[in-house]
């Protein structure tokens, strides 16, 4: 048993460790978002800007949104490292939901200014913003993907090693989308909406 | 909708120069699968390589489709010499502007992306583990997943030449030249797609290979003991995991600007294409340094073993390798200093440049040192190591020229910049590659190759190269411009082509040689066995084993005391205690990555097309492979101690 | 339990209270009629914040800092962080500086004058 353990913890040290360098690689592909959306924020070729479009409560609450999934992500965390199946599938139901949410805002606000003329074709702003705030709304929908197929695996097979490490992995990502998201809402919405 | 998109026969047909080009291809397509099937060799390929985890095997993929791809690329070469050489005055030469453009823009995508990445990675999944005394890597199906991405995505600009057409805008593809409204055929979506899918395939292995080198060391080989090949690719690794993102993310941006009527980088609606410019170059500066650590840290074996000696100032090339790894994220400015920036700006940047020749030096010198007093066997990695330094340092120090940012006003987009990095890219790269693949090739295949064709093939590289590359910096201080396909003949510089030309011609002997040498080594290969494991009386622990290694590599992962850990082990008289083995767990083989690499290709196919269901039903699929993947726990066997005594026992008496 | 409930809940409330002092300060800025703050008052509390929610959320949401050594962890994302910053200041300040020799509505000969200020050449 001891080495099955010994085992399974030097798994866990590389493979968090890894998708943890993944997440560093993905910081550094934002970054290429953000420097790119903040080169382009006030190319808006006569268009609107960020002043003229953007809604402060709106944006609230989908940061709020957002940042009571990272919480609950971490509960169903704390509980998979205690062996408990049922708050971890609980939590992570909660949090599926609060991120079902989230997306359900965004891709509301896309289509608002979609149908208002103001896509990602009206000028060099507005498609910098729709990519760096899509490519994050991608990974939400990505992890949301994920979370699905681990409940899925917890609920017909329990809470051992291999699953705890992967709800682990699920964690860092969902609190590293919501870290990107605090950068969002500040460069993008609130300075936009600064002007 | 129609379900082919854009996808049409008329595509095939591009001219006569490259029909020569996709017969070639097809025909060699169509001989390897005959003699698949002559030789009824179909499972045995899927068995063994297809669907391998192996990281020897991958390595000795990744080499081969390398290698294809660079002769593929030569010949590329070959055409611009050619053209160049007779184009002066009234003749146009025999290729099209459109042919040319296609040309020189293949020629340095699949160079470097395919061919010098793909020898990369091939010594890293080769070596590595082996001189750090692992099994394996830190994520093997990861590992068989970045091979296969790797040859979709070169599959793919294989493809581009039979149907379609490539990209003609050079191999970085600026906009706004890449954009729609200028490119608005196949050929730059054939390069975006190739080089995304083959980009997330290095990223991946950037990945794999960061933690195995942090997390796999045998015990006691702390960072400081680990063979000075292994930090410099710790170096390039961290070079690919910060710099392929700004890749990824650039040609996404491109992608969208061209299929959803985005305006990143378009001239109109608010776009600027200088930022593509500034992105593209804060991953393309990284990359240049990506390729040239590990050759360095080749020459760094290469030099200790056949000077018998240890390496010089271990500590200080250390301290080189991040020197050179921090500051080439600070320098990338010194690609465009004509593009309109300031003088504070400009200066920085070139200042920086000038500071990154500095690390390099003390990388030379140390090499040098370790020379000195040793007893130094001129075998041909040596050779290649001595054509390296006398090269790379002349090349070197015309960046540095370049690097002024006065200087470079002159010389930006001349042929002197096309000399300066070509020096850098085979005084520099390729001649670590050769000089890594000749050393090891012993313990990859059982046997040495022939040292005298090894030999001549070396003279006509060095003595091509240099026919080849003094003209283009002569005619560089002259003011001829890169990338055009004939010149005024009032100029009088066609003499000088075709001296360039002859040295081309010259190295494309020094290529025919190594094949030569390849297929009389294995002729002779009964001859030149590697009886001991251990030909070379090396320093490092990819000695320590069988040649080739058995599949496991280490039948037991005994710790580490001392750099140059095999040496140190060799020194010790007394006899090891009669081993004792244990079970060891050996990841199983598989198709998953294979299938996905498929869906991948297919995926780029559809877009480059406008085949968009194709490219969404594969999108799918791979998430589908993913998930499938993930419900199985388990994806290794157990090989039981006693199995591993037979083979070892085995290993031992061919040895005896 | 070293990772505990109480940690995630600290960070939890200091993250809600951090959005919310950003969000206010921006509100007050839009719903008043006195500007009382400047841009550049906003913009630096703004990314101020937004820095202390960061740490905020890597410290008790990301559990950084206690790794044991060697800190892999901490190490890739000091570099990471540093390539983020090099990559998007220094784009700012390239792209911005791309105008430098196309001053808008000079002459030739004010640009000149320009020039000659700016880099101290007298």
């Amino acid at each position: 048993m001891k080495e099955e353990e010994m085992a399974s913890a030097t798994a866990e040290s590389k493979t968090v460790f890894g998708f943890w360098v993944y997440l560093m690689t993905d910081c550094v592909l934002f970054a290429s978002l953000f420097a790119t959306f903040v080169v382009l924020r006030n190319n808006t070729y006569g268009g609107p800007s960020g002043q003229d479009l953007f809604s402060l409560s709106f944006v609230l609450s989908e940061t709020i949104i957002l940042l009571v999934s990272s919480f609950s992500i971490g509960l169903a965390w704390l509980a998979a490292r205690e062996g408990n199946k049922r708050p971890v599938l609980s939590f992570m139901a909660l949090t599926f939901l609060l991120g079902l949410a989230f997306l359900t805002l965004e891709i509301k606000e896309f289509n608002h200014l979609y149908q208002e003329g103001n896509s990602w074709r009206r000028s060099g702003f507005l498609s910098a913003f729709f990519t760096l705030v899509g490519t994050h709304g991608a990974h939400i929908t990505a992890g949301l993907i994920w979370m699905a197929t681990m409940m899925v695996l917890i609920y017909r097979r329990g809470i051992y090693a291999t699953n705890v490490r992967r709800v682990t992995m699920l964690a860092l990502f969902w609190h590293f989308l919501d870290v990107i998201w605090i950068f969002i809402f500040s460069i993008v919405y609130l300075m936009g909406i600064i002007g | 909708m129609n379900l082919l998109g854009r996808l049409n026969l008329d595509a095939i047909w591009q001219g006569p120069v490259t029909a020569i080009g996709q017969l070639t291809v097809l025909l060699s397509g169509i001989a390897i699968v005959g003699l698949l099937f002559y030789f009824k060799r179909w499972k045995w390929l899927w068995r063994e390589w297809l669907t391998t985890v192996d990281p020897k095997k991958i390595g000795v993929m990744y080499i081969i489709v390398a290698v294809a791809m660079g002769l593929r690329a030569f010949s590329d070469a070959l055409m611009m010499r050619a053209q160049q050489a007779v184009a002066s005055g009234d003749n146009s030469g025999f290729l099209s502007s459109d042919t040319y453009q296609q040309v020189f823009s293949a020629h340095g995508s699949i160079m470097i992306f395919f061919m010098a990445m793909g020898l990369m990675f091939g010594l890293f999944n080769l070596i590595v583990p082996l001189q750090i005394r692992a099994r394996d890597v830190a994520f093997p199906f990861l590992n068989a997943t970045s091979f296969w991405l790797f040859f979709a995505g070169a599959m793919l600009f294989n493809t581009s030449l039979l149907i379609g057409g490539f990209a003609a805008t050079g191999w970085l593809a600026y906009p706004p030249l890449s954009e729609l409204a200028y490119s608005p055929g196949p050929g730059v979506d054939y390069w975006i797609w190739g080089l995304q899918i083959a980009g997330i395939g290095s990223l991946l292995s950037g990945i794999n290979f960061f933690v195995t080198i942090l997390k796999m060391r045998a015990p006691g080989m702390n960072l400081m003991k680990m063979p000075m090949f292994c930090w410099s690719v710790l170096g390039s690794l961290v070079l690919i995991l910060f710099a392929f993102p700004i890749l990824t993310a650039t040609l996404t941006m491109l992608a969208l600007d061209r299929s959803l009527g985005m305006h990143f980088f378009t001239s109109d609606f608010g776009g600027n294409p200088m930022m593509y410019v500034n992105l593209i170059w804060a991953w393309g500066h990284p990359e240049v340094y990506i390729l040239i650590l590990p050759a360095f840290g080749i020459f760094s074996e290469v030099v200790a073993t056949f000077s018998r000696k240890r390496l010089f100032g271990y500590t200080s090339m250390v301290w080189a390798i991040w020197a050179i790894v921090v500051l080439s994220f600070i320098v990338w400015l010194h690609h465009f200093f004509t593009m309109g920036a300031g003088a504070n700006v400009n200066a920085f940047f070139g200042i920086m440049t000038m500071a990154i020749a500095v690390p390099t030096g003390v990388k030379i010198f140390n090499w040098l040192f370790t020379m000195y007093r040793g007893r130094i066997k001129f075998a041909t990695p040596m050779l290649w190591f001595m054509g390296f330094v006398a090269t790379f340092t002349v090349g070197g120090v015309a960046g540095v020229i370049m690097a002024i940012p006065p200087a470079d006003f002159q010389l930006h987009n001349s042929l002197f910049l096309v000399a300066h990095f070509h020096t850098m890219l085979i005084g520099g790269v390729v001649f670590g590659f050769f000089a890594g693949l000749i050393y090891w090739f012993p313990k990859i295949f059982g046997f040495k190759l022939n040292e005298r064709i090894g030999r001549y093939a070396f003279w006509c590289w060095f003595f091509g190269f240099l026919l080849a590359f003094i003209p283009l910096y002569i005619l560089g201080l002259m003011g001829a411009t890169r990338r055009l396909d004939g010149y005024d003949a009032s100029l009088g510089w066609q003499p000088l082509f075709i001296v360039a030309g002859v040295g081309v011609l010259i190295i494309g002997l020094g290529i025919a040689l190594q094949a030569l040498q390849v297929i009389v080594s294995i002729r002779q290969r009964n001859a030149n066995l590697d009886k001991t494991g251990d030909p070379w009386n090396g320093r490092t622990l990819e000695w320590a084993t069988a040649s080739p290694s058995v599949f496991y590599n280490f039948a037991r992962i005994t710790p580490v005391n001392d750099r140059d850990a095999w040496w140190a082990e060799k020194q010790v008289k007394t006899p090891p205690p009669k081993p004792r083995y244990e079970d060891i767990e050996i990841p199983k083989n598989t198709s998953a990555a294979l299938i996905m690499a498929f869906l991948a290709f297919n995926f780029g196919f559809g877009y480059v097309w406008h085949m968009y269901w194709l490219s969404v039903l594969c999108f799918f699929g791979i998430i589908t492979c993913l998930i499938i993947r993930s419900l199985k726990d388990e994806h290794e066997y157990t090989l039981p101690a006693h199995d591993v005594a037979k083979v070892e026992a085995a290993i031992r008496r061919r040895y005896a | 339990m070293k990772f505990s409930r109480l940690s995630y809940a600290t960070g939890f409330v200091l993250s809600l209270g951090l959005t919310s002092a950003a969000f206010l300060l921006v509100w007050r800025q839009t719903n008043s009629d006195s500007t009382a703050f400047s841009e550049k008052f906003l913009i630096t509390w703004v990314i101020a914040l937004a820095l202390a929610q960061l740490f905020t959320q890597l410290v008790f949401f990301l559990h950084l800092g206690r790794e044991r050594s060697p800190r892999w962890n901490l190490t890739v994302l000091s570099f990471a962080a540093l390539v983020v910053l090099i990559l998007v200041l220094g784009s700012l300040w390239i792209m911005n500086n791309l105008n430098y020799h196309q001053a808008n509505e000079m002459t030739p000969a004010e640009t000149d004058k320009y020039i000659l200020e700016d880099e101290g050449i007298h």
